[in-house]
């Protein structure tokens, strides 16, 4: 299944993109996801979203989803 | 309510007036609150931060804060919010962000105008990257402020 995967701030300087397109199996986790796309281990504070609703790393991904990892934020 | 998410100067003041003149109703109102942050000039240490940017995941920030505004509306039966957030390019003392809030009496209006900036501050998607004479460093996250927020007075200096 195609997944649209997206990367913010110092997130963004870390994978060295700021989006890809990828293909999973059916059934995959946000962890599988971020464990095809990346080298290292994800870092215990990063946040997820999953078509723009935070979520966690067990979360079931399916055709189409955007997944978003960043940094804790820095706004108001 | 209304989300605004702007890459450019405001002028907060103005935008709660013209806000207030088209949406609120005449004589319905008993209390307004306003957030307005600003940017300062120093940060954790740091002095002479000349400029800021502000990175945000377009879409998503919108979304979220208006799920808080909904939120915020329902749980202190607010009658109107406005919320106005820079993006981009950023300068000491610009406004940065703007919470408005109506209602029929100032306990709910307070109580939904610190609900709506504190969730802003530690759940929108926003994050803040300074510049000054050290160079570029993106902003850790709001955790002072998360620590500062488990008390609801202000700390005296």
């Amino acid at each position: 299944m195609k997944i649209a995967v997206k990367y913010f701030a110092s997130m963004r300087e870390t994978m060295g993109k700021a989006d890809e397109q990828t293909n999973l199996d059916e059934g995959a986790t946000v962890n599988d996801l971020w464990a095809s796309v990346a080298t290292i281990p994800m870092a215990e504070n990063t946040l997820i979203a999953v078509n723009m609703e935070y979520t966690n790393a067990d979360h079931v991904l399916v055709e189409g989803d955007e997944v978003a990892f960043f940094p804790p934020v820095t706004g108001g | 309510m209304k989300v605004i998410v702007l890459d450019g100067e405001f002028d907060p003041w103005k935008a709660v007036s013209e806000y207030q003149n088209e949406n609120i109703e005449d004589g319905k109102h008993g209390a307004s609150v306003t957030f307005i942050g600003s940017m300062r000039d120093f940060n954790d240490g740091v002095d002479g931060i000349s400029n800021m940017y502000l990175d945000h995941y377009p879409g998503m920030t919108e979304k979220h804060i208006g799920h808080v505004i909904e939120d915020a509306m329902e749980k202190w039966d607010v009658m109107d919010a406005l919320v106005v957030h820079r993006v981009g390019d950023i300068k000491p003392n610009d406004a940065i962000v703007l919470v408005a809030v109506w209602s029929e009496h100032r306990a709910m209006a307070f109580d939904a105008c610190r609900f709506i900036i504190n969730d802003l501050k530690h759940r929108a998607p926003f994050w803040k990257r300074e510049a000054s004479d050290a160079g570029e460093r993106w902003v850790e996250g709001n955790s002072i402020d998360a620590v500062a927020d488990e008390h609801s007075n202000a700390k005296p200096k």
